[in-house]
C-alpha cells in the first residue's frame, strides 16, 4: 500500500515538481528563527481567521438576499430557520472582531521588535495594505444586515468621502449609486463584499507572505540570522524549519485561539454589543438615526480623532483628513524610525515610553469612541478656548495629538535614544 | 540576445506603440464599469415633491416626513422657541446662515417662510446623522446653558430651533432648508416652492 502511495507521488512529482518545490521553499526548509515567542502566533492565526471568515462566507451567500426589503428578513431566516444557520452566521460575525484583535496584537509585535525596518519595508506595506482592505471589507460587511447600525454607519463612512473638497459629494454619489444610502448600495456592498475585496485580499496575503519569505523572519532579538550561516548546509545557524517546528507551535496557537474563539461564540457572540451592536437588531430606518451610534470597536480609535477635530473654513472636511492621515501614516512608519536597532529589547527609555503612552492613548481613544462625547460630562470653568466643555471631546483631543506625536516626533526621538548592543546571535 | 546587442529600433517603436494602444483600450474598456455605478436613471427619477398637513399639529410639535428618502422636519415653534433664535446668535457658527443652504425666502433668523414653522432637513450637515429634538427639559444631558434645539448623536453637534449649527460642533453648516411652500394655510409642499405645482 504505501509502496503503491509512494508510486502515485513520483508519478505527480514528475510531471508537476514545483509542489515539493513550493513546500519546500515555504515550509520544509523555510528557516526561521529559533527564539520565537507568544507574539509570533497572530500571523498564523490572521491566516486562519481568514480560512474562516470564507468558509462561512460562503454559507452565509446561500440564504442572504441583497436587497433592502429583503436583507433584514433573509438574516433573521438564517438566524431561526436555516439548519445550523445561527451558528455560521456567529462565526462569521465574531470572526470579524477577532480578526481585527489577530490583526492589532501582529500590528503590535511589529512595533514591539521592529519588524517593518530594513529590509522588510515591504512586508510590511503589505501588510497595511491588507489592514486597509480588511477595514473597507469589515465596512462592506457590515452594511448586510440592513440593521440601523448598518444603515447609518454607512451613511456616515459614506459622507465622509462627500467632504472631499471638489470633487467629494460627485464622489459620495458614486459610492451609493442613489442620493441617499439605499437598494443600490446594499447590492454593491455585497458584490464587493463577496468578490472585489476578499480576491484582492488573498493577493495582498500572498504578497506579503512571499515578501517575508525573501528576506527572512524577523525575531524578538530583532538580529538577522542570515549573517550566521552553517558553512556546510548554508541554513542560519538560529533558523529551525518552519515546518515541522511552527506549523506544530501554530497548531498549538490556533486550538487555544479556538478555545477562547468558542467561549465567545457560545456565550456572548455579540460581545455586550461590542461584536454585534444592539441597535442592529432594529431594521434600517432611513428617517431615524439611533439615540446614540458608533461604529464597531474596531474603527473607534479613528472614529474619535475623527470627532476631536472642529470644522475649519466651514467644512468638516480636516476632521476626515486627520483621520485619513492616522491610518495613511502608518505606510511610512519604517522611515521614521531612524533607530539603529530593531528590537524592544535593545530600545532606550525614549521609544519604550513612547510606545507605552501610544499604546494608552489608542485604547483611550478607541473606548471614546464607542461612546457618546458627552459621557464624561463637562468641565466646570469657561475659558476663551473652550469651544465646546465636553470632557471627552478634549480628551479625544488630547489622545489624537499623542497618536501623531507618537509617529511624526519618531525620527527626532528614535536618534537620540540610548540603545544598548544587539547581540550577534539570538537569545533564547 | 545579450544586453550589449544594439537596441533594435523598429521592434521597440512597435512595443512602446501597442503598449499605448492597449493601455487606451484598457482605460475605454474600464468607463461602462465606471459610469454602471452612477444613480441608474430609475433612481434619477425618484423624488417626487410631497405635501404636509399641519392643521393638527400642537405647538412645540415634530413632524418627521420622507422626502427624496431623507427626513424632513415640520416643527410648530412656540413663542420661547422663537424667542430663544435671538439669544443665542452669539454663539453660534454661521448665525446669519450665510454660507449655509437654504431658499432665498428662509435667509432670516427664523430660517422659514412663516416664523411660526420650521421646515428643516433632519440630516446633518457633518456626516448625514439625523438629529434629535432636546427642548429644555434635556438639560440635565445637555448641559446647564442649553436652551433647546436639535442634537446629533453622532458627533455631538448641536443646533438650534432655526437648525443653526451652535460653535464647537463638528457640523460646519446649518441644516439646510428644503423648499417648500404653503399651499393652503394648513398644507405645506415640501420640494417645489412654485405654489399651485
Amino acid at each position: 500500500m504505501a509502496g503503491r502511495l509512494m508510486a502515485l507521488w513520483d508519478w505527480f512529482d514528475s510531471r508537476m515538481p514545483s509542489v515539493a518545490e513550493e513546500w519546500r521553499k515555504h515550509a520544509a526548509e523555510y528557516y526561521a528563527p529559533k527564539n520565537f515567542n507568544f507574539w509570533y502566533y497572530f500571523g498564523s492565526l490572521a491566516m486562519f481567521v481568514l480560512v474562516i471568515q470564507i468558509v462561512t462566507g460562503i454559507f452565509l451567500t446561500m440564504h442572504y438576499k441583497p436587497d433592502a426589503s429583503l436583507a433584514f428578513g433573509s438574516v433573521e431566516y438564517i438566524m431561526r430557520d436555516v439548519w445550523g444557520g445561527w451558528i455560521i452566521r456567529y462565526i462569521h460575525s465574531t470572526g470579524a472582531s477577532a480578526f481585527f484583535i489577530v490583526i492589532y496584537l501582529h500590528m503590535f509585535r511589529g512595533l514591539l521588535y521592529g519588524s517593518y525596518k530594513r529590509p522588510r519595508e515591504l512586508v510590511w506595506i503589505f501588510g497595511v495594505l491588507i489592514y486597509l482592505t480588511l477595514m473597507g471589507e469589515a465596512f462592506f460587511g457590515y452594511l448586510l444586515p440592513w440593521g440601523q447600525m448598518s444603515y447609518w454607519g454607512a451613511q456616515v463612512i459614506v459622507n465622509l468621502f462627500g467632504t472631499i473638497p471638489l470633487i467629494g459629494p460627485d464622489l459620495a454619489l458614486w459610492i451609493r449609486g442613489d442620493y441617499v444610502v439605499g437598494d443600490a448600495t446594499l447590492n454593491r456592498f455585497f458584490a464587493l463584499h463577496v468578490i472585489a475585496f476578499p480576491l484582492v485580499l488573498l493577493g495582498l496575503v500572498a504578497a506579503h507572505i512571499l515578501a517575508l519569505h525573501d528576506v527572512g523572519s524577523n525575531n524578538p532579538d530583532g538580529v538577522e540570522i542570515k549573517k550566521h550561516k552553517d558553512p556546510k548546509t548554508g541554513h542560519p545557524l538560529d533558523g529551525i524549519p518552519f515546518h515541522p517546528y511552527y506549523t506544530v507551535k501554530d497548531i498549538v496557537g490556533a486550538i487555544v485561539f479556538l478555545a477562547i474563539f468558542c467561549a465567545i461564540l457560545f456565550f456572548t457572540p455579540e460581545m455586550g454589543g461590542y461584536f454585534l451592536e444592539y441597535n442592529n437588531f432594529i431594521p434600517a430606518d432611513p428617517l431615524k438615526t439611533p439615540a446614540h451610534i458608533a461604529p464597531v470597536w474596531y474603527f473607534t480609535p479613528y472614529y474619535t480623532i475623527l470627532r476631536a477635530v472642529p470644522p475649519l473654513f466651514n467644512s468638516q472636511f480636516p476632521g476626515v483628513l486627520a483621520m485619513g492621515i492616522a491610518v495613511m501614516v502608518l505606510f511610512f512608519l519604517p522611515w521614521l524610525d531612524r533607530s539603529p536597532v530593531k528590537s524592544i529589547r535593545y530600545r532606550g527609555t525614549l521609544y519604550k515610553s513612547a510606545l507605552g503612552v501610544f499604546v494608552v492613548a489608542f485604547l483611550v481613544l478607541g473606548y471614546l469612541g464607542t461612546e457618546p462625547t458627552t459621557v464624561w460630562g463637562q468641565f466646570e470653568f469657561d475659558a476663551f478656548f473652550l469651544d465646546t466643555k465636553e470632557v471627552a471631546t478634549w480628551v479625544g483631543r488630547l489622545g489624537t495629538v499623542i497618536y501623531f506625536l507618537f509617529f511624526f516626533l519618531m525620527p527626532w526621538y528614535t536618534a537620540r535614544d540610548k540603545t544598548k548592543p544587539e547581540p550577534d546571535r539570538v537569545t533564547m | 540576445m545579450s544586453a550589449s546587442d544594439p537596441i533594435d529600433r523598429t521592434r521597440r517603436n512597435l512595443i512602446v506603440a501597442t503598449s499605448i494602444a492597449g493601455g487606451a483600450a484598457s482605460v475605454g474598456a474600464a468607463v461602462p464599469f465606471v459610469v454602471s455605478m452612477w444613480p441608474s436613471e430609475r433612481a434619477k427619477a425618484a423624488g417626487a415633491p410631497v405635501e404636509v398637513d399641519i392643521s393638527r399639529m400642537e405647538p412645540g410639535d415634530l413632524k418627521v416626513v420622507e422626502w427624496r428618502g431623507k427626513p424632513v422636519w415640520v416643527v410648530r415653534r412656540t413663542k420661547e422657541m422663537v424667542d430663544s433664535l435671538k439669544a443665542v446668535a452669539g454663539k453660534l457658527t454661521d448665525p446669519g446662515s450665510r454660507a449655509s443652504a437654504q431658499p432665498d425666502y428662509a435667509k432670516n433668523e427664523q430660517r422659514a417662510r412663516k416664523p411660526e414653522f420650521m421646515v428643516m432637513e433632519g440630516v446633518c450637515t457633518h456626516l448625514g446623522c439625523s438629529p434629535q429634538m432636546k427642548t429644555l427639559a434635556a438639560k440635565a444631558e445637555m448641559g446647564t446653558d442649553w436652551i433647546g434645539g436639535f442634537y446629533c448623536p453622532c458627533h455631538g453637534s448641536k443646533f438650534d430651533y432655526a437648525g443653526r449649527v451652535f460653535k464647537g460642533a463638528p457640523a460646519p453648516l446649518n441644516l439646510p432648508v428644503p423648499p417648500h411652500v404653503y399651499v393652503t394655510d394648513t398644507t405645506i409642499l415640501i420640494g417645489d416652492d412654485k405654489k399651485g405645482a
